[in-house]
This record gives structure tokens, C-alpha cells and sequence, in this order.
């Protein structure tokens, strides 16, 4: 399994990483490295066996939907790196 | 010793400070001291004691690794994207320890997301081992494990999510533990592998680790995946040292190829010595899935952590990236800057794992995989009552010696992340001593399993052990 660097600046778009050519190059090499090694994995028989995603033999967790109180929205607003009164300020998502 | 007011939690936390200014300029244990705030908690401790309240944790120093939320305290988990964060509550096992009456003396250093197993990923730089300074002393809880290995703290809280906590413990020569998964509330935990993440303590005693473990464990409703199980009092079942009718399985496949000779020797002699205190073992093991465990968790792991780490988008919080031409660049901007390589590295495996095309291939068969491997787990355990092995191949490498090759880092990882996979609570127990080429004496840990929520047979064998050995008692030269 060998990565191309078209395919890896494709996984950087999708994580919203931005990489510079020195990285591309180098994760390319190293990802490829480390995917060659999960290869074994194929070779392991699974049929028939259940994927685990957690340990714990819990499903849904339920509670009240009661209202609680909150964090104070100024300590939560007070890690903001930019902000206009009490809310996060962003730069326009959409086209205008 | 509080207790009997032969000294103050005040003279201990003053006495713990200047430890840390006399090393710490060097072994880099610490990111952030609180100070002020520790001795505030050590005169309140002193005033419940001499009212005759508190319990064992009243007046103790600890440190808390920086991937756990402290309420004011600034909590960055190693990375540059989190350098100005103070988070506005704290971690639940932060809370519990605070109500047990400990003294909080810092946050400590450790692998960047404590996404590495030698602490060199942080981006406050990397953290000597006690033992021999030129030498890593294994992550990610770097901080934590050299800040009790170097005399600094009594206790700490790391955090293991592939072996971050035990693989430390073994390098730096003191007892690190992790317990079963949903045992500890992950309630502030700053999110790596939830499936796999799970809070520790490290101790210089296996008695002061049960301790620890017992103040920070138990059901917690903020964490969907905390058991509701009562906590065991492990400290007061430690047991008087006999194994006699204890059931010890030796796992042959972790004993891997290349692994170091002394390391070996020390592991043996261990298992040996339980023969002599009494325990039944059996040498010829097998969990045949165990070589695929590597494979299996660096899949699992970065996937779950490509998801965890998208809220690090420069809008709430940490570092941002404001200059711009769009919001999706200063995004990018903001995790190219504000990430480490390892970091990157690790979600762009991840987002290629789950990616449309191959998610079948890798997440799905790698979940697949993991239910083999719990279910030799837990046929091992209907015929015996916790597996000994080594935590790792090797004994503690030197600074710098594996920054470049992610892969062979990863395959250290060998004899710790099976554990993991499985859920299963563990321990590292110090067995001995390896002498490197260099004359370097470096500490060997011994790995003690045991089934989901019986972390008190776990922790009664490693005190038997312990005791018997003494390993424990021994200290660095600094």
C-alpha cells in the first residue's frame, strides 16, 4: 500500500490540516510505511465475528430530560480566541 | 505519618517544591506549578487532620498530567493548540482526588494529545528519565512518571490509552496502573481514544497506588461508558504476601523476538518468585491474536482520535489562526500550526481508516480483531486469575534515538496495548534492573492482568511480589 501525494493531500483536505509540500512528501512516505504493516491484518479470518467498539456490555444510557444548570457562558466564552459580546466570532461560513 | 502529625502537609508541600525547583529545571516534569493554591490546600488539610478528619490522601502532594481539565489551571495535553486554554471545570477524577483533601503541586508534561510512548511529542519539550537523564523515561505520561520517579510528587495521574501509563511505570521504575475500562469516570479527560482511554495512578508502592485508584474510582454519569460497580476497598485486601492457590498465567507470546536478554531474566525471575510465595503458574500460554494487537490499535486509536481532535478548530478555544483569506483556511491554518507532526500524523491515518472505500478494510476489521483478541482474553482467564509478562521489549531507549521512525515507536508498544484493546485492568511493577552498553542501571517492569473489574486479585499479586522483592524501595541517582 503506497500512498500518492494527490492522496495525501486529499486525507490532509478531509482532516482540515493544512500541510506544506516537506510534509506531504513525508507523510506520504511514512503513512504508506505504516499502512504496509497493517496488511497482516487481511490475513486474519474474521467471518462471522462481531466488531467490538467499546468494552463495556452497555448500550443507550438513559436519563430525564430535565433541565440542569449549566457552565457559566462568561468562564466558557473567557477561552474564546474571538469573540463579540457573548458569542464565538467566526468568519462568514458562506458565500454571500 | 500526617496522620501522626510527625509532619505537616504544609513542611511536605514545601519540602515538594523545592524538590521540583532543585530538578525540575532540567527533567522537565512540569508544565505548570500551582503553588499559592498548593499551600492553601496543605493548610486546610492540616487543619482537617489536626480535627482529627481526612483520609489517606489528606496532605499528599500529587500532580495531575496535563490532559485532565483543572478548573482555573491551565490544561494544554502537550500541545501548542491548547497553550492558552484554562478550562472552566475540572475532571472528575481531579474532583474526587480534591475531596479526598490531596495537594495539588502541578500539571505535568507529556506526549502531544498523549499521542506517543517516549514524551518527545510535547511541545514544551521532552522529559528526562530519573534513572539515566540522556534516556526517555516512556510516555505519554512523561511528566507524571518522572515527577514520582525523581521524589518530586508522592502520587500521580497519568492517563493509558495504549500503555501510556504501565510502559512509563517500567521505564522510570516506579508502579503504574490502569484500570479496567468505565472504572474511572473520563469526565475532563481530554479526549484521545474514548474507547480506549482510561485515568491511573502512579505510586512508588503498589499500596499507595490502590489507594489512589480507590479515591478516583467509581460511576459517574457525565461518562456514558463509567460502570455502575461498586468499588472494592483494594487497599485494605492487599492480602499478607502468600499467592498460595493463585493461578498465574505466563502469556508466551508476549516474551516477542528481539526483546532485550535482561529484561527477559528479570520477567522470569519474577514469575519465579510467585512459585516461591506460593502461586500455581503456568508457563505455556497462549493468546495467539497478540502480534495483531499493534495493527489493531493503530487503526482503532488514530481513527477515534481523527474525530476527537476536529473540535480543535481555532472558534472556541486554544490557539487560532486569524489571518486568513476564509474561515476554511484559518482552520487549516490553525491544526498545521497548532499541531505536532505526530499528532498530524495520527489523524490523517485515522481520517484514512474511516474514509469512504476503506473503513470496511481497516476500522471494521480491526473492530473485528479486537473481538478475537478480548475473547482469548477472556477464555485465559476462566483457567487462571491474572497473566504476568513483560510491559516492554526493551528497557528505556535513549532521547531522540526513535523520533524518526513511527513505526518501530509503535512496536514498542507491543506487550501494553492488548490490554487496552481488551478493556482489562493491568499494572507494571518494578522487577529489576538491565545494564545498558553505556553503564546506565535502568529499571525492568513486571505486568500483572487481571479480569474486567477484579483489579483487587491484580493489586493483592503485585503487593505479594513487591514485598517479597523489594525492587520498589529502590531510588535514581539524582
Amino acid at each position: 500500500m503506497s500512498l500518492t501525494r494527490e492522496q495525501v493531500l486529499h486525507i490532509a483536505r478531509l482532516a482540515r490540516v493544512g500541510v506544506d509540500d516537506e510534509e506531504v512528501d513525508r507523510f506520504a512516505h511514512q503513512l504508506s510505511h505504516i499502512l504496509e504493516y497493517f496488511e497482516r491484518l487481511s490475513a486474519v479470518e474474521t467471518t462471522d465475528v462481531p466488531p467490538t467498539a467499546h468494552t463495556m456490555p452497555l448500550h443507550n444510557i438513559w436519563r430525564e430530560d430535565e433541565p440542569e444548570p449549566c457552565l457559566d457562558p462568561k468562564a466558557v466564552l473567557a477561552n474564546a480566541p474571538h469573540r463579540e459580546g457573548d458569542l464565538f466570532r467566526v468568519r462568514a461560513i458562506l458565500d454571500e | 505519618m500526617l496522620r501522626k502529625r510527625d509532619v505537616s502537609s504544609v513542611e511536605l508541600t514545601k519540602a515538594a517544591f523545592e524538590r521540583i525547583r532543585a530538578l525540575d529545571g532540567d527533567i522537565n516534569a512540569f508544565l505548570t506549578l500551582t503553588e499559592d493554591k498548593a499551600l492553601e490546600q496543605a493548610k486546610a488539610a492540616d487543619a482537617a487532620l489536626a480535627a482529627g478528619h481526612g483520609g489517606p490522601l489528606t496532605g499528599i502532594p500529587g500532580a495531575i498530567k496535563d490532559v485532565m481539565c483543572t478548573e482555573g489551571v491551565r490544561t494544554t495535553a502537550g500541545s501548542k493548540i491548547l497553550e492558552p486554554f484554562v478550562p472552566p471545570y475540572d475532571a472528575n477524577a481531579v474532583t474526587l482526588l480534591k475531596e479526598a483533601g490531596f495537594v495539588m503541586l502541578g500539571k505535568t508534561n507529556m506526549d502531544e494529545f498523549a499521542m506517543g510512548s517516549s514524551g518527545e511529542n510535547s511541545a514544551y519539550g521532552a522529559t528526562q528519565n530519573p534513572w539515566a537523564r540522556d534516556r526517555v523515561p516512556g510516555g505519554s505520561s512523561s511528566g507524571s512518571v518522572a515527577a514520582v520517579a525523581a521524589g518530586m510528587a508522592c502520587f500521580s495521574l497519568g492517563s493509558d490509552t495504549g500503555g501510556s501509563i504501565r510502559q512509563p511505570a517500567a521505564f522510570s521504575g516506579v508502579v503504574g496502573m490502569k484500570p479496567t475500562y468505565g472504572r474511572v469516570s473520563r469526565y475532563g479527560l481530554i479526549a484521545f481514544a474514548s474507547s480506549l482511554d482510561q485515568i491511573g495512578p502512579f505510586a512508588r508502592s503498589v499500596k499507595d497506588a490502590a489507594l489512589v485508584f480507590e479515591a478516583i474510582a467509581g460511576h459517574d454519569s457525565r461518562d456514558s461508558t463509567s460502570a455502575e460497580m461498586p468499588v472494592p476497598e483494594v487497599a485494605s485486601m492487599l492480602g499478607d504476601g502468600d499467592l498460595k492457590g493463585v493461578r498465574v498465567g505466563v502469556p508466551r507470546e508476549y516474551f516477542v523476538e528481539g526483546m532485550d536478554s535482561q529484561v527477559r531474566e528479570s520477567v522470569t525471575a519474577a514469575v519465579n518468585q510467585m512459585i516461591s510465595l506460593g502461586a500455581e503458574v503456568d508457563w505455556e500460554v497462549s493468546l495467539p491474536s497478540t502480534p495483531h494487537a499493534v495493527a489493531v490499535y493503530y487503526i482503532i486509536a488514530p481513527s477515534e482520535a481523527s474525530a476527537n481532535l476536529a473540535r480543535y478548530d481555532g472558534v472556541k478555544y486554544g490557539f487560532a489562526y486569524q489571518d486568513g483569506e476564509s474561515m476554511w483556511e484559518n482552520m487549516e491554518k490553525t491544526r498545521q500550526i497548532g499541531f505536532g507532526a505526530e499528532v498530524k500524523r495520527r489523524i490523517m491515518l485515522g481520517t484514512y481508516a474511516l474514509s469512504a472505500g476503506y473503513y470496511d478494510a481497516y476500522y471494521l476489521k480491526a473492530q473485528k480483531v479486537r473481538t478475537l483478541i478480548r475473547r482469548e482474553f477472556d477464555a485465559a482467564f476462566e483457567n487462571y486469575d491474572v497473566l504476568v509478562c513483560p510491559v516492554t521489549p526493551t528497557p528505556a531507549f535513549k532521547i531522540g534515538e526513535k523520533v524518526d521512525d513511527p513505526l518501530t515507536m509503535y512496536l514498542n508498544d507491543v506487550c501494553t496495548i492488548p490490554v487496552n484493546i481488551a478493556g482489562l485492568p493491568g499494572i507494571s511493577v518494578p522487577c529489576g534492573f538491565a545494564s545498558a552498553e553505556d553503564g546506565a542501571r535502568l529499571p525492568v517492569g513486571l505486568q500483572i492482568i487481571a479480569k474486567p473489574f477484579d483489579e483487587a486479585t491484580m493489586f493483592r499479586v503485585a503487593h505479594a511480589y513487591e514485598q517479597a522483592s523489594g525492587f520498589s524501595l529502590e531510588r535514581p541517582p539524582l
